[in-house]
């Protein structure tokens, strides 16, 4: 019988035996479970089995991609010679040299840890604490819709490469949240937990009983109501606190997008954008204040962007992105890294077998500081906390941002106080972090899982995670309104 | 063709021989799709995919589960149907489930197959790089093709094919501080239909003009906008307005029967459109027609698919608008039509006074669905207009502006002549549409160049 990695091995041969001079190909199996409930009724139980092959071939400065589900007998070598014909009709507008960063090929297999497999977990157990949780929160009086999901995925891959390597991987992940709506005459309000849209980390069952979804539902039914009849953020410059899950959204859209690579080499100029980043200023720019650390850690245990090797055979690595404020590492793969001269980083991920590998963030995440959430309130005079992302937008290269969170609360004289709703914030990437003057602490610190980055055309969407902690910033413009 | 069609049609009678339940739902798809990537003025991705899908929602003793699989082979298609009665028996019974949709044979929308040959992708590519005459170029042309059937425990036997072709790109022009980016797009049925040179040429002129920068304060102004930007807003009132689950459940700012819009806007929803990419039915196995939903200014109706029908109550009919995730989010249209004017859209732009010409629309997002309040940015092309001319660009800037407010009756002062397929936040072929005068739009800041 044949074998996934034999699969694999036909496609890169028939790619290479069609002219490729490089090749790779994925045999990627994924399995899902995606359960939703509104108002203490199952909404929808939804399950995935996803199986399929997928082949690059580089033709002169051209990737080739072909991909398909049907894996008969003949399907792994009619994909790869399909790649490398697919990279051949670039001919007519060929780019320049285009090289791979050198890379010892490897035979390695690697799991993600778990403690209990998601899909050995009971469906009416997994149902039933999704009902619970919304009928808490829709109990709560004023709330008009509770709802909570939960999601989990089982991924194997297979990787061959014209280069010998030959690694398998299995990624087991798991995540979901709850979140209630009130609705006013003109306005709804919105509470969630863990974050908006949910949490999510590599791990099994044991990540979301770690959530305790059931201690959060009825605050969150609260505070949606309590909102309603709150006053608005007021429109002024003032200091901000943002809460850690939404310090990670900060990361997600003006650091990890604007560090990728790909984006600054102008590769994704007409859909997702470039960067205000040049490579030109890599070690000198200034990102952000002394404050700011960030790396992009593939190896950190339990979340969401964690892997053994990335999808061209990369081993998972930590890369240092900025160092106390100052700009000195990006997200890259072989190809990228080689033209601007770096190591490759380990960040080329695909989303399923169907799709080209490209330039994924990892776990972007911010180094923790030294302060306490007491110590954060307790600098600022007057200002603003704001926690749970509600919107986001981002210019093209990443410069001028615009966030609205679920909740803010007044702080005066170092102290949190009143209540208030629709707080929003906008303010340009490099101003924005200069302000960066009081970091939480180690113990502060979480790794904020995004299931559904969106990348590429056709649109990618990938598992990264953001590991942050509370921060304080001066001088940001908040309380924007239509 | 006829091959893939018998193809699809023998897997969904084999998983409907195999589903033990009381009722059954089967779709089966096939997706042909290629892709031409370029930038920085050459190609560096090329792609080709296909794919064979079957999904199967199977009700028993009223507990409803979907499973879908690419695993077409018969043990395949055996572990779907066992695997969605397992899942089925584990779940507690769902009080709303509306019942599988009455027997309907549609042989539906059938466009001829697309050519997806790479070279003719890259071709058309070439000659819209060319047309920039120099400067740096990025976008893509695809191509698709999907067909799909949905067969029920019910006797449906409904069978559609649609085809697309996109052509999306930017020319950048400028350098050495000062750069501006111009962007073209055409979506049609197939490759034949795009003109490479036609929208490179319209990329490069928007382009050229955006180096040319006068200063903007933000504030309140005048603006025409671009098919893009239209269409933009025609997606956003589908998916947070008209959608029947968001009004049912107090989330969406329509009101049907209410003149909530200016008089010039009609907006249908027509799967069936000739030159349009619906299949004519829904995953529901729901034939589909053209839907009036904004008509002369006056909402006139939600979208649903058989729950919110059968939640809104007697004599509420699925419009056929269910899809993947609907029992999540909602039925959605995307099928949009907005009626366009007689107006070139030149002649709506010399109309306006001192205002704001906003070529297409980026990363736009919703503050609250109720007031239909979004931010977003504009971007490839951003103009300042003074006594009805253009006088120079303004860069990319940011805007927090309620779409039902921009589209109240009165606000509109004028409709191009221009509608087409338009890409918009969600992607193209959605939604047909034409430029846009609005009386007044909210810029809230700038994004430095």
């Amino acid at each position: 019988m044949s074998t996934a990695f034999d699969q694999a091995t036909r496609a890169v041969e028939a790619a290479l035996a069609a002219g490729a001079r490089y090749a790779d190909a994925r045999v990627v199996h994924t399995r899902t479970r995606a359960l939703s409930a509104r108002n203490a009724e199952v909404e929808s139980v939804d399950l995935g089995d996803d199986l399929g092959i997928g082949v690059r071939a580089l033709v002169g400065a051209s990737w080739g991609f072909a991909a398909t589900s049907d894996l008969d007998a003949d399907a792994a070598g009619r994909t790869g010679a399909q790649a490398t014909a697919t990279a051949r009709a670039s001919a007519i507008l060929p780019g320049g040299d285009l090289r791979l960063a050198p890379l010892a090929a490897t035979v390695a297999s690697w799991d993600s840890p778990f403690d209990q497999d998601p899909f050995e977990v009971s469906l009416s157990t997994q149902a039933d604490l999704i009902t619970a949780v919304t009928r808490d929160a829709a109990a709560v009086d004023g709330v008009a819709v509770a709802t909570a999901h939960l999601q989990f995925w089982d991924v194997r891959k297979w990787f061959v490469s014209s280069e010998g390597h030959r690694i398998d991987q299995r990624l087991v992940s798991s995540g979901g949240g709850m979140q209630a709506i009130a609705l006013g005459k003109h306005e709804t309000q919105v509470r969630s937990y863990p974050q908006s849209f949910g949490d999510y980390r590599s791990g099994g069952w044991e990540v979301i009983e770690a959530f305790d979804l059931p201690a959060h539902a009825v605050r969150m039914g609260e505070e949606a109501v309590a909102l309603l009849s709150a006053p608005p953020c007021p429109a002024v410059t003032t200091d901000v606190v943002l809460d850690s899950s939404q310090v990670a959204m900060q990361l997600h859209e003006s650091v990890g997008h604007a560090i990728e690579l790909d984006r600054i080499l102008g590769w994704e100029a007409a859909f997702a954008g470039t960067s205000f980043l040049d490579l030109d200023q890599l070690g000198t720019l200034r990102y952000g204040s002394v404050l700011m650390n960030v790396t992009a850690d593939a190896t950190m245990p339990g979340a969401m962007g964690t892997f053994g090797f990335d999808d061209e055979g990369t081993p998972a690595q930590s890369v240092e992105i900025v160092d106390a404020g100052r700009w000195v590492g990006v997200l890259s793969g072989r190809d990228s890294a080689h033209l601007a001269g770096l190591p490759p980083g380990g960040m080329v991920r695909a989303d399923g077998y169907a799709r080209l590998p490209m330039v994924r963030m990892t776990n972007v995440g911010l180094l923790a500081g030294t302060s306490t959430m007491d110590e954060l309130i307790g600098g600022i005079d007057y200002g603003v906390l704001m926690a749970t992302n509600r919107s986001w937008s981002i210019d093209d290269r990443r410069l001028n941002f615009q966030f609205g969170c679920e909740i803010g609360w007044e702080i005066k004289a170092g102290q949190l106080g009143r209540m208030l709703r629709n707080p929003t914030y906008t303010g340009i990437t490099p101003t924005f972090w200069a302000g960066l003057d009081g970091l939480g602490n180690e113990e502060l610190r979480r790794a904020w899982g995004i299931p559904n980055c969106g990348k590429g055309q056709p649109m990618q969407t990938m598992q990264t995670a953001h590991p942050a902690v509370p921060a304080r910033f001066r001088n940001v413009e908040v309380g924007v309104t239509g | 063709m006829t091959e893939i069609i018998d193809h699809l049609n023998a897997l969904a009678e084999r998983v409907l021989q195999l589903a033990e339940g009381d009722e059954a739902i089967v779709t089966a798809g096939r997706s042909d799709h290629g892709l031409t990537r370029f930038a920085n003025s050459f190609i560096h991705q090329h792609v080709s995919d296909e794919s064979t899908m079957v999904g199967l929602t199977l009700v028993r003793d009223g507990r409803v589960a979907t499973t879908a699989t690419t695993n077409v082979t018969d043990d395949g298609l055996r572990a779907l149907a066992m695997s969605a009665a397992a899942t089925a028996d584990l779940l507690p019974a769902d009080p709303r489930w509306p019942g599988v949709a009455p027997e309907v044979i549609l042989d539906g929308r059938m466009v001829p197959a697309n050519e997806a040959d790479p070279q003719r992708r890259a071709t058309i590519v070439a000659d819209f790089v060319t047309a920039g005459d120099g400067m740096q170029a990025a976008g893509y042309c695809d191509t698709s093709e999907v067909t799909h059937v949905v067969a029920t425990s019910t006797g449906s036997r409904l069978v559609g094919r649609s085809t697309r072709a996109t052509l999306d790109g930017i020319q950048q022009a400028g350098g050495g501080g000062a750069t501006a980016a111009g962007s073209g797009h055409r979506t049609a049925q197939g490759l034949d239909d795009l003109d490479g040179t036609s929208v490179g040429a319209l990329a490069a002129g928007l382009a050229r003009r955006g180096l040319d920068r006068v200063d903007l304060e933000p504030g309140r102004y005048p603006v025409v906008l671009a098919p893009e930007c239209t269409a933009t807003i025609a997606l956003f009132l589908s998916v947070y307005g008209f959608n029947a689950k968001s009004h049912a459940e107090g989330q969406s700012a329509i009101e049907v029967g209410v003149a909530q819009f200016d008089a010039a806007i009609t907006l249908v929803d027509d799967p069936n459109a000739g030159h349009g990419f619906g299949l004519g039915f829904d995953v529901e196995g729901t034939p589909q027609r053209a839907l009036p939903l904004i008509d002369a200014g006056v909402s006139a109706a939600l979208v649903h698919d058989r729950r919110t029908a059968a939640a809104a109550g007697p004599g509420v009919q699925s419009t056929g608008h269910s899809g993947p995730g609907s029992a999540a989010w909602g039925p959605v249209a995307d099928q949009l039509h907005l009626a366009g004017g007689t107006t070139d859209p030149l002649d709506l732009v010399a109309a306006m006074g001192r205002g704001l010409v906003v070529t297409t629309f980026n990363y736009c997002r919703i503050l609250d669905p109720k007031t239909m309040v979004v931010t977003g940015l504009t971007r490839n092309g951003t103009f300042l207009v003074e006594d009805g001319r253009i006088v120079g660009a303004v860069g990319n800037l940011r805007f927090t502006q309620s779409f039902m407010d921009a589209l109240a009756p009165a606000a509109v002062t004028g409709l191009g002549n221009d509608a087409r397929w338009a890409d918009a936040e969600f992607g193209p072929a959605l939604a047909h549409a034409p430029s846009l005068a609005l009386q007044s739009w909210n810029i809230t800041g700038a994004a430095p160049r």
